[in-house]
């Protein structure tokens, strides 16, 4: 049977959310609420369209050409609040020869989604927040899910990229940042860690949602400070893992 | 003793160069022998002398302190260009030809390349002989005057502007002005031809006037009727212009009558041929062709042997580069509305595979993108790499590295292209490739085929133009409720079919004269006797036409009526398909509008039995054809530029690059063999996150467009804050550039409307 989705876009030159140049599937729908969302017109389970993962795989297949060192990555949104289409989707991309990567915030029982999990050659984890108070204040959900996906990533040695974001006043913290990286040193499965700046390029959808805006008074973080955040995580973790691309 | 040194001076260090004697014909002994030797075939001798490089760029030299001195002086001497509203100076007074200057320097004791377009760097001379209007309206343009004695001359002497308004038809005057049919070379040098400029060093002066002399006595046995008797004219003029290529280098002090000796003379001997062409022709695109493979045997040989070190050779390249940078022509305000920014199209091609599967990669193929690092980026010369999946690794990183920095290359699909030009074709102007030596083509700009759809709509009529009837008088389809898609299909294939012969017709008449008044003397004297020419067409608009016609189609389209009953403008309703997504059923019209037009072209007698081919390229005058062209269809409104060359219409491509790449890559190069332009601009960040994977994203990104048949892909990565600092701030920019369809221009430059147009158009960034 032909499964259906709901995606909020594609992206078919995708160079940020996995190695090489990947065909990026945005999913529509998510649980969480993060203040930094670029995409807040992606939260609502029933917007974006409608579209079959053999209509999906039909376009992935014309950019056959262009993603011989990159592959397919799919994001959202959550994609794992579909797992259904979203391991359909994996698996025949698995199939046709594509490197797959599934980026999650993990925020759903990890019962629900291993074997959506399972089925990706990677994965790309948003750690919003180590401290679970924290975490509920910026996204509006707790991180046990999340921590519990990590687990089981590294239970399973499935390769993990983890994406944490840098906001001034939030995360971007001398105590947090060390906490995290302490705790991220411990897992195997982690062969990177991305540190995302905070960027404001998305209010504008906020505000055309009629959303106030979630983060009044903080600004993006100095270059500066993110090459310190940067610093912190090389001290902690061994020398094989990359962050933000570069080895130490 | 020196007896080989032109210039007197000992080279002072080597044993080798002073010992040869000069009149031994040193290439028999240092270079490998063929069908080079005894006749013009540069081919030839590359293919079997030349040497693939796999290596990586650590070889390479920085500028040495002359090379940093004269460029210093240079980029001084361009910053009083610029203050003076673009013309450093105007020689008014002397009607420039090969011999008609002394020789000229910018510093004659730092100057390892020598030869300037005048006596003085950057001063500009006037080419009458395109058409002597054209000089009063540019000399009165920058506050001069006319001289006297050159009026004089050019009331006894016709001009190529003058025969071809002799010819014009009242159709075709009105077709000219409304913009339906713009920027031909009616007023100005046509380009785009191409000499061989490495025969001159290759060969020497003698042996090529005795190639052409015997080539006279072999025509002379031919019926004389009148295309043969302009053939045997245009041969002894190249033999004439030949002499004048060797006295003007005589009056530098060298002696090319022989051919060069070593990687010096060789560069010095091929750029005198290439200031011949730019002293005799202001033609649009002067392209120098594909030469640096060719010097890298000499340098190669030159290694081997120690007479000169990499550092020298690499600033014989710099001081040769920027005399190609220091290009100028004096043009009108109008043609720099058309093509801003002050292009010469000095294009160079770079790389690309040899017939026998061996890459063309060389060391100087390096040392030629490496001038992008020791004098700062440049739009001129227009580097060109012809791209094949299988050039090494190590140069295609190196290509996209630089393209990075500087967003000066324009990359072009060698895969595509060898089949059709063999291994020793080069690109003139931005997409046009051509046989070097073999092969030329009669330039035919553009026509507006937006606008003719807005003509199927109006009955030939143009709102634009005051309602005039410019096309022939159809059915007028504006007064129904809804567009119906049939019908202006119909009504277009009507006016492109009037298009179609009138633009040849134009063509035709205008290529006979210039041939007549404006022969490229000098530049078909570096071509074989027999060349093969093509006329090349063009269109402009093609994505804004394609989805007007998908709107048509797939959603309504009500026009909006002025009092005579002419569309104006068009309320649509409903969504519909936009090229840039990778979505057939618009893609599909945008293939049939290039196949069907490209037919139309060629059911026409052309002038000199050329062959017809099809560009889809526009330079910047994507903005000037939208100035001139009413709203359409697809929600353009009257006067917004379209995108340049093949490109979708800006922020219509929703799905990301790739969708957009394989858009413009379904269009036929078959049918548009004169080229298709796409320009791709994309900030830092948007490529990747590090370095290295914003190299390999790249590479990944050529190698699957040129997999997917794409033509040509200009690239520019550029941050938007620094774009919109340098319409602020221009002199903190002085070498800041970025690629427009098919060149490069310095980005201060270009006129507001036009900066703004690059800024606005997709810059390809994500959230």
């Amino acid at each position: 049977m032909d499964i259906t989705g709901r995606i909020h876009s594609l992206e078919t030159f995708g160079t940020l959310d996995g190695p090489g140049i990947r065909f990026v599937v945005f999913t529509q729908g998510c649980p969480l609420r993060c203040k930094y969302c670029h995409n807040p017109d992606s939260w609502a389970v029933s917007g974006g369209t409608e579209i079959t993962v053999s209509a999906l795989m039909r376009r992935i297949e014309s950019c056959r050409n262009f993603l011989r060192t990159g592959g397919v990555t799919l994001s959202g949104g959550e994609p794992l609040l579909q797992p259904e289409f979203a391991l359909e989707l994996l698996r025949r991309c698995h199939a046709a020869g594509f490197h797959t990567a599934l980026d999650t915030a993990g925020s759903l029982p990890i019962e629900q989604t291993r074997h959506v999990i399972d089925a990706a050659d990677l994965l790309l984890l948003d750690i919003k927040a180590l401290d679970p108070e924290l975490c509920l204040r910026l996204t509006g959900s707790d991180n046990k899910n999340e921590l519990a996906t990590l687990d089981y990533c590294e239970k399973t040695e499935k390769p993990v990229w983890i994406r944490h974001v840098l906001v001034p006043g939030w995360t971007l913290m001398e105590d947090h940042l060390n906490a995290l990286a302490a705790y991220l040193s411990k897992f195997h499965c982690i062969k990177r860690v991305d540190l995302l700046p905070l960027h404001k390029m998305a209010a504008f959808k906020w505000a055309a949602l009629g959303l106030p805006d979630p983060l009044p008074g903080v600004s993006e973080p100095t270059p500066e400070a993110c090459r310190q955040a940067e610093d912190i995580f090389f001290r902690h973790l061994s020398p094989e893992i990359q962050v933000n691309g570069l080895s130490r | 003793m020196c007896t080989i040194s032109n210039t007197g001076n000992c080279c002072g260090k080597h044993g080798a160069c002073c010992a040869a004697a000069p009149s031994q014909p040193e290439k028999e002994s240092k270079f490998k022998n063929g069908a080079w030797n005894a006749e013009i075939n540069v081919r030839d001798f590359i293919q079997r002398n030349y040497t693939p490089y796999d290596g990586d760029a650590a070889f390479l030299a920085p500028p040495t302190g002359r090379t940093l001195e004269l460029w210093r002086q240079l980029t001084e001497k361009m910053e009083i260009e610029r203050q003076r509203n673009g013309v450093y100076d105007i020689d008014s007074v002397t009607i420039s030809t090969i011999t008609s200057h002394e020789a000229g320097y910018i510093d004659k004791d730092l100057e390892q390349i020598v030869g300037l377009q005048t006596d003085e760097p950057l001063k500009r001379a006037i080419m009458p002989f395109g058409g002597i209007r054209l000089i009063h309206t540019e000399l009165e343009a920058y506050g001069r005057q006319m001289d006297p004695v050159v009026e004089q001359v050019f009331q006894y002497r016709k001009t190529h502007n003058d025969g071809v308004f002799d010819i014009y038809t009242d159709e075709m005057k009105l077709a000219r002005r409304a913009g339906i049919i713009t920027g031909l070379p009616d007023a100005y040098g046509r380009g785009r031809i191409i000499g061989d400029y490495r025969r001159v060093p290759l060969y020497g002066l003698d042996f090529l006037i005795a190639q052409k002399k015997q080539a006279q006595k072999e025509m002379a046995v031919n019926v004389m009727d009148s295309s043969h008797i302009r053939h045997c004219e245009e041969v002894a003029e190249q033999i004439r212009a030949l002499h004048e290529l060797k006295a003007m280098a005589a009056g530098y002090g060298f002696d090319i009558s022989r051919p060069a000796k070593d990687t010096k003379e060789a560069i010095q001997w091929l750029y005198f041929g290439y200031l011949a062409a730019v002293k005799e022709q202001n033609g649009a695109a002067m392209s120098i062709g594909r030469v640096s493979t060719f010097l890298d045997i000499y340098a190669e040989a030159d290694l081997a042997c120690g007479k000169y070190t990499e550092e020298e050779i690499q600033e014989f390249v710099d001081h040769f580069i920027m005399k190609l940078r220091i290009v100028r022509f004096l043009r009108t305000p109008a043609y720099d509305e058309l093509f801003s920014g002050d292009p010469t199209w000095v294009t160079e091609s770079l790389a690309g595979l040899s017939l026998d599967g061996r890459h063309m990669v060389t060391k100087m193929s390096y040392r030629f993108l490496h001038t992008l690092t020791n004098l700062g980026p440049a739009p001129e010369p227009n580097l060109t790499i012809l791209w094949s999946e299988q050039l090494p690794l190590n140069f295609k990183q190196f290509c996209v590295e630089t393209s990075i920095r500087t967003s000066s290359i324009q990359y072009e699909n060698d895969d595509l292209m060898r089949v059709k030009f063999g291994d020793d074709y080069g690109i003139a102007c931005c997409v046009s490739a051509m046989r070097i030596g073999k092969q030329m083509q009669f330039f035919g700009a553009r026509c507006n085929l937006a606008k003719a759809l807005l003509y199927a709509i109006n009955g030939g009529q143009d709102i634009k133009h005051k309602d005039d009837q410019i096309g022939p008088a159809i059915r007028i389809l504006a007064g129904s409720e809804y567009l119906n898609y049939d019908e202006v299909m119909r009504n277009f294939d009507e006016i492109t079919d009037w298009l179609a012969k009138l633009y040849i017709d134009m063509l035709n008449i205008i290529h006979y004269m210039h041939d007549k008044y404006c022969y490229e003397r000098i530049e078909m004297a570096l071509h074989d006797e027999d060349v093969v020419r093509t006329m090349a067409g063009g269109i402009a608009g093609l994505s804004v036409l394609a989805d007007s016609l998908s709107a048509i189609k797939y959603a309504k389209v009500k026009p909006v009526l002025n009092d005579a009953g002419l569309a104006v403008d068009f309320i649509t309703e409903g969504d519909f398909p936009k090229f840039g997504n990778d979505d057939d059923r618009v893609d599909a019209i945008a293939v049939d509008i290039v196949r069907s037009f490209r037919n139309k072209l060629a059911s026409h007698h052309t002038y000199r039995k050329s062959k017809p081919t099809l560009s889809i390229l526009t330079i910047t005058s994507n903005v000037m054809y939208g100035k001139k062209t009413a709203s359409t269809p697809d929600g353009r409104k009257a006067g917004e530029p379209f995108a340049p060359g093949a490109n979708p219409m800006h922020g219509r491509d929703v799905n990301g690059a790739i969708a957009s790449l394989k858009s413009v890559a379904k269009l036929p190069y078959d049918y548009a063999e004169d080229g298709i332009s796409y320009t791709f601009s994309i900030t830092p960040e948007t490529l990747g996150r590090t370095e290295p994977e914003k190299i390999d994203n790249l590479v990944a990104l050529l190698d699957g467009y040129f997999r997917e048949m794409g033509h040509h892909l200009n690239v520019n990565v550029l941050a938007r804050e620094t774009l919109l600092d340098a319409m602020d701030h221009p002199e903190k920019y002085p070498q800041l550039t970025i690629r427009v369809s098919g060149y490069a221009v310095n980005f201060i430059k270009l006129t507001r409307e036009q900066q703004l147009d690059v800024i606005n158009r997709t810059l390809h960034t994500r959230l």
